[in-house]
Protein backbone atom coordinates (compact mmCIF):
# COMPACT_ATOMS: atom_id res chain seq x y z
CA UNK A 1 0.00 0.00 0.00
CA UNK A 2 1.39 3.39 -0.88
CA UNK A 3 2.40 5.71 1.89
CA UNK A 4 -0.44 8.12 1.20
CA UNK A 5 -3.08 5.39 1.37
CA UNK A 6 -1.57 4.23 4.61
CA UNK A 7 -2.30 7.46 6.41
CA UNK A 8 -5.72 7.97 4.88
CA UNK A 9 -7.76 6.38 7.71
CA UNK A 10 -5.88 8.31 10.38
CA UNK A 11 -6.25 11.46 8.32
CA UNK A 12 -10.01 11.01 7.92
CA UNK A 13 -10.40 10.48 11.65
CA UNK A 14 -8.20 13.49 12.39
CA UNK A 15 -10.20 15.55 9.92
CA UNK A 16 -13.47 14.70 11.65
CA UNK A 17 -12.01 15.46 15.08
CA UNK A 18 -10.71 18.84 13.90
CA UNK A 19 -14.00 19.67 12.21
CA UNK A 20 -15.94 18.81 15.35
CA UNK A 21 -13.64 20.89 17.54
CA UNK A 22 -13.79 23.78 15.09
CA UNK A 23 -17.58 23.67 15.02
CA UNK A 24 -17.56 23.59 18.78
CA UNK A 25 -15.21 26.55 19.09
CA UNK A 26 -17.28 28.79 16.82
CA UNK A 27 -20.41 27.64 18.64
CA UNK A 28 -22.04 26.14 15.58
CA UNK A 29 -24.88 24.13 17.04
CA UNK A 30 -27.18 23.79 14.06
CA UNK A 31 -30.35 24.31 16.06
CA UNK A 32 -31.24 27.59 14.35
CA UNK A 33 -34.56 27.09 12.57
CA UNK A 34 -35.16 28.86 9.27
CA UNK A 35 -38.55 27.93 7.89
CA UNK A 36 -37.94 30.00 4.77
CA UNK A 37 -35.24 27.61 3.63
CA UNK A 38 -36.43 24.10 4.39
CA UNK A 39 -34.82 21.16 2.62
CA UNK A 40 -32.69 23.45 0.48
CA UNK A 41 -30.11 21.77 -1.73
CA UNK A 42 -26.43 22.49 -1.03
CA UNK A 43 -25.70 26.16 -1.77
CA UNK A 44 -23.25 28.92 -0.91
CA UNK A 45 -24.84 29.74 2.44
CA UNK A 46 -25.36 26.13 3.48
CA UNK A 47 -22.70 23.90 1.99
CA UNK A 48 -24.57 20.70 2.77
CA UNK A 49 -28.05 22.18 2.34
CA UNK A 50 -30.71 22.37 5.03
CA UNK A 51 -33.01 19.89 6.74
CA UNK A 52 -36.78 19.83 7.18
CA UNK A 53 -36.68 22.76 9.61
CA UNK A 54 -34.21 24.79 7.59
CA UNK A 55 -31.33 23.96 9.89
CA UNK A 56 -27.87 23.66 8.42
CA UNK A 57 -27.07 20.03 7.68
CA UNK A 58 -23.35 20.78 7.89
CA UNK A 59 -23.64 22.10 11.41
CA UNK A 60 -25.90 19.26 12.48
CA UNK A 61 -23.65 16.63 10.90
CA UNK A 62 -20.73 17.98 12.90
CA UNK A 63 -22.80 18.14 16.05
CA UNK A 64 -23.91 14.56 15.42
CA UNK A 65 -20.29 13.54 14.96
CA UNK A 66 -19.46 15.09 18.32
CA UNK A 67 -22.27 13.20 20.03
CA UNK A 68 -21.08 10.03 18.34
CA UNK A 69 -17.50 10.53 19.51
CA UNK A 70 -18.48 11.33 23.08
CA UNK A 71 -20.76 8.32 23.38
CA UNK A 72 -18.38 5.94 21.65
CA UNK A 73 -15.42 6.92 23.83
CA UNK A 74 -17.38 6.88 27.09
CA UNK A 75 -19.11 3.58 26.43
CA UNK A 76 -15.89 1.96 25.23
CA UNK A 77 -14.04 3.00 28.38
CA UNK A 78 -16.80 1.80 30.70
CA UNK A 79 -17.49 -1.49 28.93
CA UNK A 80 -13.81 -2.25 28.55
CA UNK A 81 -13.10 -1.67 32.25
CA UNK A 82 -16.01 -3.81 33.39
CA UNK A 83 -15.48 -6.50 30.76
CA UNK A 84 -11.75 -6.80 31.41
CA UNK A 85 -12.33 -7.06 35.15
CA UNK A 86 -14.95 -9.78 34.73
CA UNK A 87 -12.84 -11.61 32.16
CA UNK A 88 -9.70 -11.49 34.32
CA UNK A 89 -11.53 -12.82 37.34
CA UNK A 90 -13.20 -15.60 35.37
CA UNK A 91 -10.07 -16.58 33.51
CA UNK A 92 -7.75 -16.37 36.48
CA UNK A 93 -9.84 -18.08 39.11
CA UNK A 94 -11.56 -20.58 36.85
CA UNK A 95 -13.88 -23.08 38.53
CA UNK A 96 -17.25 -21.96 39.82
CA UNK A 97 -16.66 -18.23 39.36
CA UNK A 98 -15.71 -18.83 35.76
CA UNK A 99 -18.69 -21.08 35.11
CA UNK A 100 -21.11 -18.59 36.63
CA UNK A 101 -19.69 -15.56 34.83
CA UNK A 102 -19.57 -17.38 31.51
CA UNK A 103 -23.14 -18.54 32.00
CA UNK A 104 -24.14 -14.92 32.43
CA UNK A 105 -22.30 -13.88 29.27
CA UNK A 106 -23.92 -16.80 27.42
CA UNK A 107 -27.31 -15.41 28.31
CA UNK A 108 -26.37 -11.94 27.09
CA UNK A 109 -25.01 -13.42 23.87
CA UNK A 110 -28.28 -15.27 23.31
CA UNK A 111 -29.75 -11.91 22.32
CA UNK A 112 -28.60 -11.28 18.79
CA UNK A 113 -26.91 -8.04 17.75
CA UNK A 114 -28.22 -4.90 19.35
CA UNK A 115 -31.57 -6.44 20.30
CA UNK A 116 -30.80 -6.32 24.00
CA UNK A 117 -29.57 -2.74 23.78
CA UNK A 118 -32.83 -1.88 22.00
CA UNK A 119 -34.79 -3.58 24.75
CA UNK A 120 -32.88 -1.82 27.53
CA UNK A 121 -33.11 1.55 25.80
CA UNK A 122 -36.83 0.97 25.26
CA UNK A 123 -37.66 0.40 28.91
CA UNK A 124 -35.19 2.96 30.27
CA UNK A 125 -36.72 5.62 28.05
CA UNK A 126 -35.05 7.81 25.43
CA UNK A 127 -32.20 10.22 26.09
CA UNK A 128 -28.44 10.32 25.88
CA UNK A 129 -27.75 9.01 29.38
CA UNK A 130 -30.14 6.09 29.07
CA UNK A 131 -28.73 5.32 25.66
CA UNK A 132 -25.27 5.08 27.14
CA UNK A 133 -26.53 2.94 30.01
CA UNK A 134 -28.18 0.57 27.53
CA UNK A 135 -25.01 0.30 25.46
CA UNK A 136 -22.88 -0.24 28.57
CA UNK A 137 -25.21 -2.92 29.92
CA UNK A 138 -24.73 -4.98 26.78
CA UNK A 139 -21.24 -3.96 25.63
CA UNK A 140 -19.09 -5.47 28.37
CA UNK A 141 -19.78 -9.06 27.32
CA UNK A 142 -17.42 -9.09 24.34
CA UNK A 143 -14.51 -7.79 26.41
CA UNK A 144 -15.25 -10.28 29.16
CA UNK A 145 -15.11 -13.22 26.72
CA UNK A 146 -11.98 -11.93 25.05
CA UNK A 147 -10.13 -11.23 28.29
CA UNK A 148 -11.17 -14.51 29.84
CA UNK A 149 -9.78 -16.48 26.92
CA UNK A 150 -6.51 -14.61 27.11
CA UNK A 151 -6.26 -14.81 30.90
CA UNK A 152 -6.86 -18.56 30.77
CA UNK A 153 -3.79 -19.08 28.65
CA UNK A 154 -1.68 -16.41 30.32
CA UNK A 155 -2.13 -17.60 33.88
CA UNK A 156 0.09 -20.61 33.23
CA UNK A 157 2.88 -18.59 31.68
CA UNK A 158 6.17 -18.96 33.47
CA UNK A 159 6.52 -15.38 34.59
CA UNK A 160 3.07 -15.55 36.18
CA UNK A 161 3.85 -18.81 37.94
CA UNK A 162 7.19 -17.44 39.08
CA UNK A 163 5.56 -14.34 40.46
CA UNK A 164 2.90 -16.47 42.15
CA UNK A 165 5.54 -18.64 43.80
CA UNK A 166 7.28 -15.54 45.06
CA UNK A 167 4.08 -14.74 46.91
CA UNK A 168 2.60 -12.00 44.75
CA UNK A 169 -0.98 -11.09 45.55
CA UNK A 170 -3.73 -11.75 43.02
CA UNK A 171 -4.37 -8.06 42.20
CA UNK A 172 -0.64 -7.61 41.65
CA UNK A 173 -0.50 -10.66 39.40
CA UNK A 174 -3.46 -9.50 37.38
CA UNK A 175 -2.39 -5.89 37.04
CA UNK A 176 1.37 -6.23 36.71
CA UNK A 177 1.77 -9.55 34.97
CA UNK A 178 -1.33 -10.36 32.98
CA UNK A 179 -2.95 -7.05 32.03
CA UNK A 180 0.11 -5.61 30.23
CA UNK A 181 0.14 -8.63 27.93
CA UNK A 182 -3.47 -7.88 27.02
CA UNK A 183 -2.64 -4.31 26.05
CA UNK A 184 -2.34 -4.69 22.32
CA UNK A 185 -5.33 -6.96 21.84
CA UNK A 186 -7.46 -4.59 23.91
CA UNK A 187 -6.32 -1.54 21.97
CA UNK A 188 -7.31 -3.23 18.72
CA UNK A 189 -10.61 -4.39 20.15
CA UNK A 190 -11.35 -0.92 21.53
CA UNK A 191 -10.72 0.64 18.13
CA UNK A 192 -13.21 -1.67 16.47
CA UNK A 193 -15.68 -1.14 19.26
CA UNK A 194 -15.55 2.64 18.78
CA UNK A 195 -16.97 2.02 15.34
CA UNK A 196 -19.52 -0.53 16.47
CA UNK A 197 -20.74 1.71 19.29
CA UNK A 198 -21.13 4.60 16.86
CA UNK A 199 -23.25 2.28 14.74
CA UNK A 200 -25.24 1.11 17.76
CA UNK A 201 -25.81 4.69 18.89
CA UNK A 202 -26.98 5.67 15.44
CA UNK A 203 -29.20 2.57 15.23
CA UNK A 204 -30.91 3.38 18.49
CA UNK A 205 -31.28 7.05 17.58
CA UNK A 206 -32.61 5.95 14.21
CA UNK A 207 -35.31 4.04 16.05
CA UNK A 208 -36.05 7.12 18.17
CA UNK A 209 -34.55 5.56 21.29
CA UNK A 210 -31.42 7.64 21.57
CA UNK A 211 -30.67 11.31 21.23
CA UNK A 212 -33.83 13.38 21.29
CA UNK A 213 -34.80 16.40 19.23
CA UNK A 214 -33.69 19.12 18.87
CA UNK A 215 -30.23 17.67 19.48
CA UNK A 216 -28.52 16.34 16.40
CA UNK A 217 -27.54 12.71 15.97
CA UNK A 218 -26.65 10.80 12.86
CA UNK A 219 -29.22 8.12 13.49
CA UNK A 220 -32.06 10.60 13.84
CA UNK A 221 -30.79 12.57 10.84
CA UNK A 222 -30.75 9.44 8.71
CA UNK A 223 -34.31 8.69 9.74
CA UNK A 224 -35.42 12.20 8.78
CA UNK A 225 -33.38 11.90 5.62
CA UNK A 226 -35.26 8.74 4.64
CA UNK A 227 -38.52 10.52 5.30
CA UNK A 228 -37.62 13.36 2.92
CA UNK A 229 -35.70 11.22 0.48
CA UNK A 230 -38.00 11.96 -2.43
CA UNK A 231 -37.72 15.73 -2.16
CA UNK A 232 -34.27 16.15 -0.67
CA UNK A 233 -32.02 13.16 -1.44
CA UNK A 234 -28.94 15.19 -0.48
CA UNK A 235 -29.97 14.99 3.17
CA UNK A 236 -29.77 11.23 3.56
CA UNK A 237 -26.83 11.02 1.19
CA UNK A 238 -24.66 13.47 3.13
CA UNK A 239 -25.38 11.95 6.50
CA UNK A 240 -24.92 8.44 5.09
CA UNK A 241 -21.59 9.26 3.48
CA UNK A 242 -20.36 11.01 6.62
CA UNK A 243 -21.19 7.98 8.70
CA UNK A 244 -19.56 5.68 6.18
CA UNK A 245 -16.33 7.67 6.02
CA UNK A 246 -15.96 7.73 9.78
CA UNK A 247 -16.82 4.06 10.32
CA UNK A 248 -14.56 2.93 7.50
CA UNK A 249 -11.70 5.08 8.75
CA UNK A 250 -11.95 3.71 12.27
CA UNK A 251 -12.21 0.11 11.12
CA UNK A 252 -9.27 0.45 8.73
CA UNK A 253 -7.30 2.04 11.54
CA UNK A 254 -8.19 -0.99 13.63
CA UNK A 255 -6.85 -3.26 10.86
CA UNK A 256 -3.61 -1.30 10.73
CA UNK A 257 -3.22 -1.43 14.49
CA UNK A 258 -3.89 -5.14 14.44
CA UNK A 259 -1.18 -5.73 11.86
CA UNK A 260 1.22 -3.39 13.60
CA UNK A 261 0.72 -4.87 17.04
CA UNK A 262 0.59 -8.38 15.61
CA UNK A 263 -2.71 -9.32 17.18
CA UNK A 264 -4.27 -12.45 15.82
CA UNK A 265 -8.03 -12.49 15.57
CA UNK A 266 -9.64 -14.64 18.21
CA UNK B 1 -25.31 -34.24 21.45
CA UNK B 2 -27.29 -34.66 24.67
CA UNK B 3 -24.88 -32.27 26.35
CA UNK B 4 -25.53 -29.63 23.75
CA UNK B 5 -29.27 -30.02 24.26
CA UNK B 6 -28.89 -29.73 28.03
CA UNK B 7 -26.67 -26.70 27.58
CA UNK B 8 -29.43 -24.57 26.20
CA UNK B 9 -31.63 -25.01 29.27
CA UNK B 10 -29.78 -22.48 31.46
CA UNK B 11 -29.48 -20.14 28.50
CA UNK B 12 -33.21 -20.28 27.75
CA UNK B 13 -33.94 -19.83 31.43
CA UNK B 14 -31.64 -16.81 31.54
CA UNK B 15 -33.23 -15.33 28.44
CA UNK B 16 -36.66 -15.72 30.02
CA UNK B 17 -35.47 -14.17 33.27
CA UNK B 18 -33.84 -11.22 31.54
CA UNK B 19 -36.86 -10.48 29.35
CA UNK B 20 -39.11 -10.86 32.37
CA UNK B 21 -37.00 -8.36 34.31
CA UNK B 22 -37.11 -5.84 31.46
CA UNK B 23 -40.40 -4.38 32.59
CA UNK B 24 -38.97 -3.85 36.05
CA UNK B 25 -36.19 -1.72 34.64
CA UNK B 26 -38.68 0.96 33.68
CA UNK B 27 -37.72 3.95 35.82
CA UNK B 28 -40.46 4.78 38.29
CA UNK B 29 -43.83 3.11 37.96
CA UNK B 30 -44.17 1.04 34.78
CA UNK B 31 -47.95 1.32 34.88
CA UNK B 32 -47.77 5.08 34.98
CA UNK B 33 -45.29 5.15 32.13
CA UNK B 34 -47.44 2.85 30.01
CA UNK B 35 -50.79 4.49 30.64
CA UNK B 36 -49.70 8.10 30.90
CA UNK B 37 -50.88 10.74 33.35
CA UNK B 38 -54.46 10.83 32.20
CA UNK B 39 -55.37 7.26 33.17
CA UNK B 40 -57.82 6.77 35.97
CA UNK B 41 -56.83 5.15 39.25
CA UNK B 42 -59.09 2.19 38.47
CA UNK B 43 -57.43 1.65 35.08
CA UNK B 44 -54.04 1.69 36.69
CA UNK B 45 -55.04 -0.75 39.37
CA UNK B 46 -56.52 -3.00 36.69
CA UNK B 47 -53.33 -2.99 34.63
CA UNK B 48 -51.22 -3.57 37.70
CA UNK B 49 -53.42 -6.54 38.48
CA UNK B 50 -53.29 -7.84 34.88
CA UNK B 51 -49.52 -7.63 34.76
CA UNK B 52 -49.29 -9.10 38.23
CA UNK B 53 -47.08 -6.23 39.33
CA UNK B 54 -48.53 -6.25 42.84
CA UNK B 55 -47.16 -9.74 43.49
CA UNK B 56 -43.71 -10.49 44.88
CA UNK B 57 -41.07 -10.68 42.15
CA UNK B 58 -40.48 -14.42 42.45
CA UNK B 59 -44.14 -15.36 42.13
CA UNK B 60 -44.44 -12.91 39.23
CA UNK B 61 -41.70 -14.77 37.44
CA UNK B 62 -43.35 -18.09 38.27
CA UNK B 63 -46.64 -16.85 36.90
CA UNK B 64 -44.87 -15.54 33.80
CA UNK B 65 -43.31 -18.93 33.13
CA UNK B 66 -46.58 -20.71 33.82
CA UNK B 67 -48.48 -18.55 31.36
CA UNK B 68 -45.72 -18.92 28.81
CA UNK B 69 -45.95 -22.68 29.03
CA UNK B 70 -49.58 -22.37 28.01
CA UNK B 71 -48.67 -20.13 25.10
CA UNK B 72 -50.07 -17.10 26.86
CA UNK B 73 -47.94 -13.99 26.44
CA UNK B 74 -50.49 -11.60 27.84
CA UNK B 75 -52.37 -8.89 26.02
CA UNK B 76 -51.39 -5.74 24.25
CA UNK B 77 -52.15 -2.74 26.44
CA UNK B 78 -53.25 -0.72 23.46
CA UNK B 79 -55.34 -3.03 21.35
CA UNK B 80 -56.14 -5.64 24.00
CA UNK B 81 -55.30 -8.34 21.44
CA UNK B 82 -53.56 -11.44 22.76
CA UNK B 83 -49.86 -10.97 22.01
CA UNK B 84 -49.59 -14.49 20.65
CA UNK B 85 -51.94 -13.50 17.84
CA UNK B 86 -49.84 -10.43 17.07
CA UNK B 87 -46.71 -12.54 16.87
CA UNK B 88 -48.43 -15.14 14.71
CA UNK B 89 -49.55 -12.44 12.32
CA UNK B 90 -46.14 -10.77 12.07
CA UNK B 91 -43.66 -13.59 12.37
CA UNK B 92 -44.13 -15.11 8.88
CA UNK B 93 -43.23 -11.81 7.21
CA UNK B 94 -39.98 -11.65 9.13
CA UNK B 95 -39.23 -15.27 8.39
CA UNK B 96 -39.82 -14.70 4.69
CA UNK B 97 -37.54 -11.68 4.72
CA UNK B 98 -34.83 -13.49 6.67
CA UNK B 99 -34.91 -16.52 4.36
CA UNK B 100 -34.68 -14.46 1.19
CA UNK B 101 -31.83 -12.42 2.70
CA UNK B 102 -30.06 -15.63 3.56
CA UNK B 103 -30.44 -16.87 -0.02
CA UNK B 104 -29.13 -13.58 -1.38
CA UNK B 105 -26.24 -13.69 1.05
CA UNK B 106 -25.32 -17.22 0.02
CA UNK B 107 -25.81 -16.56 -3.68
CA UNK B 108 -23.43 -13.61 -3.61
CA UNK B 109 -21.06 -14.59 -0.84
CA UNK B 110 -20.04 -18.11 -1.76
CA UNK B 111 -19.20 -17.58 -5.45
CA UNK B 112 -17.39 -14.36 -4.61
CA UNK B 113 -15.44 -16.08 -1.85
CA UNK B 114 -14.42 -18.90 -4.21
CA UNK B 115 -13.38 -16.36 -6.80
CA UNK B 116 -11.26 -14.44 -4.28
CA UNK B 117 -9.63 -17.63 -3.01
CA UNK B 118 -8.74 -18.77 -6.52
CA UNK B 119 -7.30 -15.35 -7.29
CA UNK B 120 -5.52 -15.15 -3.93
CA UNK B 121 -2.78 -12.56 -3.98
CA UNK B 122 -4.02 -10.87 -7.15
CA UNK B 123 -5.73 -7.53 -7.29
CA UNK B 124 -9.15 -9.16 -7.76
CA UNK B 125 -8.74 -10.88 -4.41
CA UNK B 126 -7.58 -7.65 -2.82
CA UNK B 127 -10.58 -5.75 -4.15
CA UNK B 128 -13.13 -8.38 -3.11
CA UNK B 129 -11.60 -8.67 0.36
CA UNK B 130 -11.45 -4.94 1.02
CA UNK B 131 -15.00 -4.39 -0.17
CA UNK B 132 -16.42 -7.34 1.73
CA UNK B 133 -14.54 -6.71 4.94
CA UNK B 134 -15.60 -3.14 5.06
CA UNK B 135 -19.14 -3.55 3.83
CA UNK B 136 -19.89 -6.11 6.47
CA UNK B 137 -19.35 -3.29 8.96
CA UNK B 138 -21.88 -0.99 7.34
CA UNK B 139 -25.15 -1.03 9.23
CA UNK B 140 -28.57 -1.72 7.73
CA UNK B 141 -29.77 1.78 8.46
CA UNK B 142 -27.00 3.06 6.24
CA UNK B 143 -27.22 0.50 3.45
CA UNK B 144 -31.03 0.50 3.42
CA UNK B 145 -31.48 4.20 2.67
CA UNK B 146 -28.64 4.11 0.14
CA UNK B 147 -30.23 1.21 -1.75
CA UNK B 148 -33.58 2.91 -1.48
CA UNK B 149 -32.16 6.08 -2.94
CA UNK B 150 -30.52 4.25 -5.82
CA UNK B 151 -33.07 1.62 -6.83
CA UNK B 152 -36.37 3.13 -5.73
CA UNK B 153 -35.91 6.89 -5.99
CA UNK B 154 -33.41 7.36 -8.82
CA UNK B 155 -33.91 4.23 -10.91
CA UNK B 156 -37.50 3.59 -9.87
CA UNK B 157 -37.23 -0.17 -10.31
CA UNK B 158 -38.88 -1.15 -7.05
CA UNK B 159 -41.31 0.43 -4.59
CA UNK B 160 -39.74 2.65 -1.95
CA UNK B 161 -41.36 0.82 0.95
CA UNK B 162 -44.40 -1.09 2.18
CA UNK B 163 -45.32 -4.65 1.30
CA UNK B 164 -48.08 -4.27 -1.26
CA UNK B 165 -46.19 -5.45 -4.30
CA UNK B 166 -44.26 -8.68 -4.77
CA UNK B 167 -41.09 -6.69 -5.48
CA UNK B 168 -41.40 -4.82 -2.19
CA UNK B 169 -39.39 -7.51 -0.46
CA UNK B 170 -36.36 -6.98 -2.69
CA UNK B 171 -34.85 -3.88 -1.09
CA UNK B 172 -35.12 -5.01 2.54
CA UNK B 173 -33.85 -8.46 1.56
CA UNK B 174 -30.92 -6.96 -0.35
CA UNK B 175 -30.11 -4.69 2.59
CA UNK B 176 -29.84 -7.66 4.92
CA UNK B 177 -28.41 -10.00 2.28
CA UNK B 178 -25.51 -7.73 1.31
CA UNK B 179 -24.27 -7.52 4.87
CA UNK B 180 -24.43 -11.28 5.15
CA UNK B 181 -22.78 -11.87 1.79
CA UNK B 182 -19.78 -9.79 2.83
CA UNK B 183 -19.16 -12.04 5.81
CA UNK B 184 -19.75 -15.19 3.79
CA UNK B 185 -17.33 -14.04 1.09
CA UNK B 186 -14.61 -13.62 3.65
CA UNK B 187 -15.27 -16.94 5.34
CA UNK B 188 -15.51 -18.89 2.10
CA UNK B 189 -12.24 -17.39 0.94
CA UNK B 190 -10.36 -18.15 4.17
CA UNK B 191 -11.82 -21.60 4.50
CA UNK B 192 -11.15 -22.57 0.90
CA UNK B 193 -7.58 -21.29 1.05
CA UNK B 194 -6.97 -23.39 4.14
CA UNK B 195 -8.36 -26.52 2.53
CA UNK B 196 -6.42 -25.99 -0.69
CA UNK B 197 -3.21 -26.62 1.24
CA UNK B 198 -4.41 -29.96 2.58
CA UNK B 199 -2.91 -33.28 1.60
CA UNK B 200 -6.08 -34.67 0.06
CA UNK B 201 -6.15 -31.83 -2.44
CA UNK B 202 -2.58 -32.59 -3.45
CA UNK B 203 -3.57 -36.22 -3.79
CA UNK B 204 -6.56 -35.32 -5.94
CA UNK B 205 -4.35 -33.22 -8.19
CA UNK B 206 -1.63 -35.85 -8.24
CA UNK B 207 -4.01 -38.50 -9.50
CA UNK B 208 -4.72 -36.25 -12.44
CA UNK B 209 -8.12 -34.78 -11.69
CA UNK B 210 -9.01 -31.57 -13.49
CA UNK B 211 -8.70 -28.36 -11.50
CA UNK B 212 -12.45 -27.83 -11.67
CA UNK B 213 -13.20 -31.24 -10.17
CA UNK B 214 -10.59 -30.68 -7.49
CA UNK B 215 -12.14 -27.38 -6.47
CA UNK B 216 -15.80 -28.28 -6.71
CA UNK B 217 -15.86 -31.93 -5.66
CA UNK B 218 -13.02 -32.01 -3.17
CA UNK B 219 -12.05 -28.62 -1.81
CA UNK B 220 -15.42 -26.93 -1.72
CA UNK B 221 -17.11 -29.78 0.08
CA UNK B 222 -14.66 -29.56 2.92
CA UNK B 223 -14.44 -25.79 2.86
CA UNK B 224 -18.16 -25.23 3.14
CA UNK B 225 -18.43 -26.95 6.51
CA UNK B 226 -17.42 -23.91 8.57
CA UNK B 227 -19.84 -21.87 6.50
CA UNK B 228 -22.71 -23.75 8.13
CA UNK B 229 -21.67 -22.39 11.51
CA UNK B 230 -21.24 -18.89 10.18
CA UNK B 231 -24.67 -18.95 8.57
CA UNK B 232 -26.17 -20.08 11.86
CA UNK B 233 -24.43 -17.35 13.82
CA UNK B 234 -25.31 -14.75 11.22
CA UNK B 235 -28.98 -15.66 11.38
CA UNK B 236 -28.85 -13.85 14.70
CA UNK B 237 -27.67 -10.57 13.26
CA UNK B 238 -30.13 -11.12 10.46
CA UNK B 239 -32.95 -11.37 12.98
CA UNK B 240 -31.73 -8.32 14.87
CA UNK B 241 -31.15 -6.52 11.59
CA UNK B 242 -34.78 -7.00 10.69
CA UNK B 243 -35.70 -4.58 13.47
CA UNK B 244 -34.01 -1.70 11.66
CA UNK B 245 -34.61 -2.91 8.12
CA UNK B 246 -38.30 -3.52 8.63
CA UNK B 247 -38.61 -0.06 10.11
CA UNK B 248 -36.88 1.57 7.16
CA UNK B 249 -38.95 -0.24 4.55
CA UNK B 250 -42.25 -0.41 6.49
CA UNK B 251 -42.16 -4.19 6.33
CA UNK B 252 -44.76 -5.51 8.76
CA UNK B 253 -42.70 -8.11 10.53
CA UNK B 254 -41.86 -8.76 14.12
CA UNK B 255 -39.04 -6.20 14.13
CA UNK B 256 -41.42 -3.44 13.21
CA UNK B 257 -43.89 -4.72 15.77
CA UNK B 258 -41.13 -4.34 18.35
CA UNK B 259 -40.41 -0.76 17.34
CA UNK B 260 -44.11 0.13 17.25
CA UNK B 261 -44.62 -1.33 20.69
CA UNK B 262 -41.71 0.71 22.02
CA UNK B 263 -43.16 3.88 20.56
CA UNK B 264 -46.53 3.16 22.18
CA UNK B 265 -44.87 2.05 25.42
CA UNK B 266 -46.72 -1.23 25.07
CA UNK B 267 -44.12 -3.06 27.15
CA UNK B 268 -45.73 -6.52 27.26
CA UNK B 269 -45.54 -6.57 23.45
CA UNK B 270 -41.95 -5.30 23.55
CA UNK B 271 -41.10 -8.06 25.98
CA UNK B 272 -42.73 -10.72 23.81
CA UNK B 273 -40.98 -9.55 20.63
CA UNK B 274 -37.57 -9.54 22.30
CA UNK B 275 -38.27 -12.99 23.67
CA UNK B 276 -39.43 -14.33 20.31
CA UNK B 277 -36.36 -13.02 18.49
CA UNK B 278 -33.92 -14.23 21.14
CA UNK B 279 -35.50 -17.69 21.32
CA UNK B 280 -35.47 -18.01 17.54
CA UNK B 281 -31.78 -17.21 17.64
CA UNK B 282 -31.07 -19.78 20.35
CA UNK B 283 -32.96 -22.43 18.38
CA UNK B 284 -31.23 -21.58 15.11
CA UNK B 285 -27.87 -21.88 16.85
CA UNK B 286 -28.83 -25.22 18.32
CA UNK B 287 -30.00 -26.47 14.95
CA UNK B 288 -26.74 -25.27 13.39
CA UNK B 289 -24.64 -27.16 15.90
CA UNK B 290 -26.64 -30.33 15.42
CA UNK B 291 -26.49 -29.99 11.65
CA UNK B 292 -22.76 -29.43 11.82
CA UNK B 293 -22.28 -32.58 13.87
CA UNK B 294 -24.33 -34.43 11.28
CA UNK B 295 -22.25 -33.09 8.41
CA UNK B 296 -18.90 -33.53 10.09
CA UNK B 297 -18.82 -36.73 12.17
CA UNK B 298 -15.51 -35.68 13.69
CA UNK B 299 -17.17 -33.16 15.99
CA UNK B 300 -19.91 -35.50 17.20
CA UNK B 301 -18.17 -36.31 20.44
CA UNK B 302 -17.32 -32.67 21.15
CA UNK B 303 -20.83 -31.35 21.46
Amino acid sequence: MSIRMKFLPAFVLFFWLCAVLLARSVDMHGNGIDLGAILAAPNAAHWFGTDDLGRSILARTLRGAEVSFVIAVTVTLVTMSVGVLVGLLAGFYGGKIDRFLMQVTDIFLAFPGILLAIAFAAVLGPGMTNLMIALCLTGWVGYARLTRGQALSLRNRQHVLASLSLGASVPRLLIKHILPLLGSILIVEATYSLASIMIAEASLSFLGLGIQAPNASWGAMLRDGVRYMLVAPHYVLIVGLSLMSLILAINLLGDQLRDKLDVREA
Amino acid sequence: MIKRLLNIIPVVFGVLLLTFLLIHLVPGDPVEVMLGDSASIADRAQLREDLGLNQPLVSQFGAYLGKLAHGDLGKSIHTNTPIVDLLKARYPATLKLACLSLLIGLAIGIPLGIYAALKAGHWQDFLVTIVSVRFSAMPAFWLGPMLMLLFAVWLGWVPVSGMDEPTSILLPALTLGFGLSAILTRMTRTSLLEVLNDDFIRTARAKGLGEKTVIVRHALRAALLPIVTIVGLQMGSLLAGTVITETIFSWDGIGRLLVESIEKRDYPVTQACVLAIALSYVLVNLATDLLYAHLDPRVKHVI
